[in-house]
């Protein structure tokens, strides 16, 4: 029973990657892209810290220019494990023009259809942005504190990987509301904005005043880029790098039972429209 | 056996009555109002195993509500049904892998794959043992007359070409019930046909239930021997396909080929001219004066040749569809609704 769940997990799989790779040239040409705001930035920090005019050794909030180079990154790789561009609008749509009957009559689970057919984008993403990520680490890796220990390392891939799986349960989320309301593109906008400020995109997380940190570092945005690079920098300590991994976890099975449980209430009131 | 039992199923939905212009957009800022729309009222119909029966009714009547209802896509508001002995809303995998949903306006094959894909994932999702796959495959393909296109992306097939690879897609895990929600929409004339035999001919080889929605009478006249009817959500006939020619033609028509070739001047009054090609004409006559009228015709002029047609069946259901009888509401004479299970 399992074992053909996986099965048929694999096959998903394997044909979602198929399709992801019909139109490569356009998904190689969108990758390469996403790599422009990595320079801008590293270049504005640069302009923050005054490094043009040779006073790199200035600190702010504890981060050098090197630092916040290298925490930047991070983010951005963390970032490529945890967005999930058009899967909230995906799933809107799918909702709204009726495509999602398909899955609603095959013997198949929507979320894990969904879930995989993800895994799929992302397996074309790496394959497409490995070696321009490899080529901007190895540019600046001057800035990095060297290799981290194989626990560190160990802690730092659980958590990217969880952070895909919260990424991604917080995003169709918000696509199974439109069992609610059909358009979510706002929602979605301004779970942009929040996102780029909690999940530590724009700023260190640690940079934002007592009260504020403190009551952002409770919700799970946090995972979406900030932890998995803290964690590469060193900035837990073995206790709170374990206990940071299994709040984790326990984020993603907390998303995971309210998607079912957002699922099952939307089909409920699901009209099936669309013809 | 009944494959499909239908028992005084609803569905309303309650819609938002959007006002019109700048200040109706504002008002319903603050003030939105509903309707509660009735799209299907106290159905209930059985269908027995290998029956294959159209389900025939105007835009809006409640025909591909009712089918939703049965694949489970939707939940009823009141009401029962089960299709081979599953309720549709439980949502049961053991149940999906019985039956299939074909929607002549949605794709279920990836559009930028070729088919064959597809139909590989299909052979997964619906746990197809691997040889039987293959054959099946083989003989649907065949039958289909599609075998050379389905390492083709799904995108470069014609319309009919699409419709035929998603009719495969369908009949891979050999389903029991089958529903078909306008196959042959958008088709043109031969891709219809093919259509049309492959379900008569898989129909009657698999014995398979098949409940058809269709605008094209022709479809419904070469697949169907009974018809269900259903309008403003409620079912206004239910019974053999010729029945309702009986029940909603209240004329005949009679077609005469004059012996000198001149068309007599005074035919309206025997009947209604509904086609004039000399020496041909054909008249629209009530059902129960077609004997007196015939007899009327065959004293008064040379006759060479005559006969007596139904109209087409297009024609009947049309009217039916625009007049009274069907856009009035219908007394509700059967058993109390049962809740919905």
């Amino acid at each position: 029973m399992i074992s053909h769940a996986w099965r048929t997990n694999w096959f998903i799989l394997k044909t979602s990657v198929a399709e992801r790779l019909a139109y490569r040239a356009d998904f190689v040409f969108a990758t390469l892209v996403r790599f422009l705001p990595i320079v801008t930035q590293v270049f504005l920090w640069g302009a923050i810290y005054g490094t043009f005019d040779g006073q790199s050794q200035k600190s702010l909030n504890g981060y050098r220019y090197g630092d916040m180079v290298a925490y930047y990154l991070l983010v951005m790789l963390g970032r490529a494990f945890s967005s999930m561009p058009g899967l909230t609008n995906g799933i809107a749509r799918d909702v709204r023009d009726g495509s999602i009957k398909k899955f609603l009559t095959q013997p198949i689970d929507l979320l894990d259809y969904l879930l995989w057919h993800r895994v799929a984008h992302k397996l074309v993403y790496y394959l497409m942005a490995a070696g321009p990520f490899a080529l901007v680490f190895w540019m600046c890796r001057d800035f990095f504190p060297g290799w981290p220990d194989a626990p560190t390392l160990f802690a730092a891939v659980a958590s990217l990987a969880l952070s895909f799986l919260v990424g991604f349960y917080i995003e169709s989320l918000m696509g199974l509301a439109s069992f609610w309301y059909l358009e979510v593109s706002s929602l979605v906008f301004v779970y942009m904005l929040l996102n780029y400020f909690l999940s530590g995109h724009m700023l260190p997380l640690d940079w934002l005043p007592a009260p504020l940190s403190e009551a952002i570092l409770y919700l799970p945005f946090k995972y979406l880029a900030y932890v998995p690079a803290a964690i590469v920098l060193g900035r837990y300590s073995p206790d709170a790098l374990w206990r940071e991994l299994l709040w984790e976890f326990l984020w993603v099975v907390a998303l995971w039972r309210l998607n079912r449980w957002v699922l099952n209430r939307g089909l409920h009131r699901y009209s099936a429209y669309g013809g | 056996m009944s494959a499909v039992v239908v028992t005084g199923l609803e569905k309303a939905y309650r819609v938002f009555r959007k006002q019109s212009g700048w200040s109706g957009a504002l008002r319903n800022l603050f003030h939105r109002e509903y309707a509660t729309v009735h799209a299907v009222q106290n159905v209930g119909f059985q269908i027995e195993s290998d029956e294959i029966v159209a389900f025939l009714g105007p835009n809006g009547a409640g025909k591909t509500t009712t089918l939703k209802l049965l694949a489970g896509l939707i939940y009823p508001s009141a009401g029962t049904a089960t299709v081979l002995g599953h309720v549709p809303w439980k949502r049961e995998h053991a149940y999906r892998r019985r039956f299939s949903l074909v929607m002549g306006q949605k794709n279920q094959l990836w559009w930028d794959l070729p088919a064959q894909e597809s139909f590989e994932l299909h052979r997964e999702i619906y746990r197809i043992e691997s040889a039987q796959f293959t054959r099946r495959l083989d003989e649907l393909t065949r039958l289909l007359e599609v075998g050379q296109l389905i390492n083709q992306p799904v995108r470069e097939l014609s319309l009919g070409e699409r419709m035929r690879m998603e009719l495969i897609a369908a009949l891979l895990h050999d389903p029991e019930v089958l529903f078909l929600d306008e196959p042959t929409i958008g088709l043109d004339v031969v891709s219809q046909r093919k259509v049309q035999e492959f379900l008569r001919y898989y129909q009657a080889e698999r014995k398979i239930t098949v409940l058809l929605t269709s605008h094209y009478m022709k479809d419904v006249e070469a697949l169907c021997r009974r018809a269900i009817i259903i309008s403003r959500g409620q079912i206004r006939h239910d019974g053999p396909l010729g029945e309702i020619l009986d029940r909603f033609s209240s004329h005949k028509l009679i077609q005469l080929q004059f012996a000198n070739g001149t068309i007599p001047e005074d035919l309206a009054a025997f009947g209604k001219v509904v086609e004039l090609k000399p020496p041909k004409v054909k008249l629209e006559v009530p059902r129960t004066r077609i004997p007196e009228v015939l007899s009327a015709l065959l004293t008064r002029y040379a006759i060479e040749d005559v006969g007596v047609q139904e109209r087409p069946l297009e024609e009947v259901i049309a009217e039916f569809f625009t007049s009274d009888d069907c856009t009035s509401a219908v007394p509700d004479t059967r058993a109390p609704k049962p809740e919905a299970r």
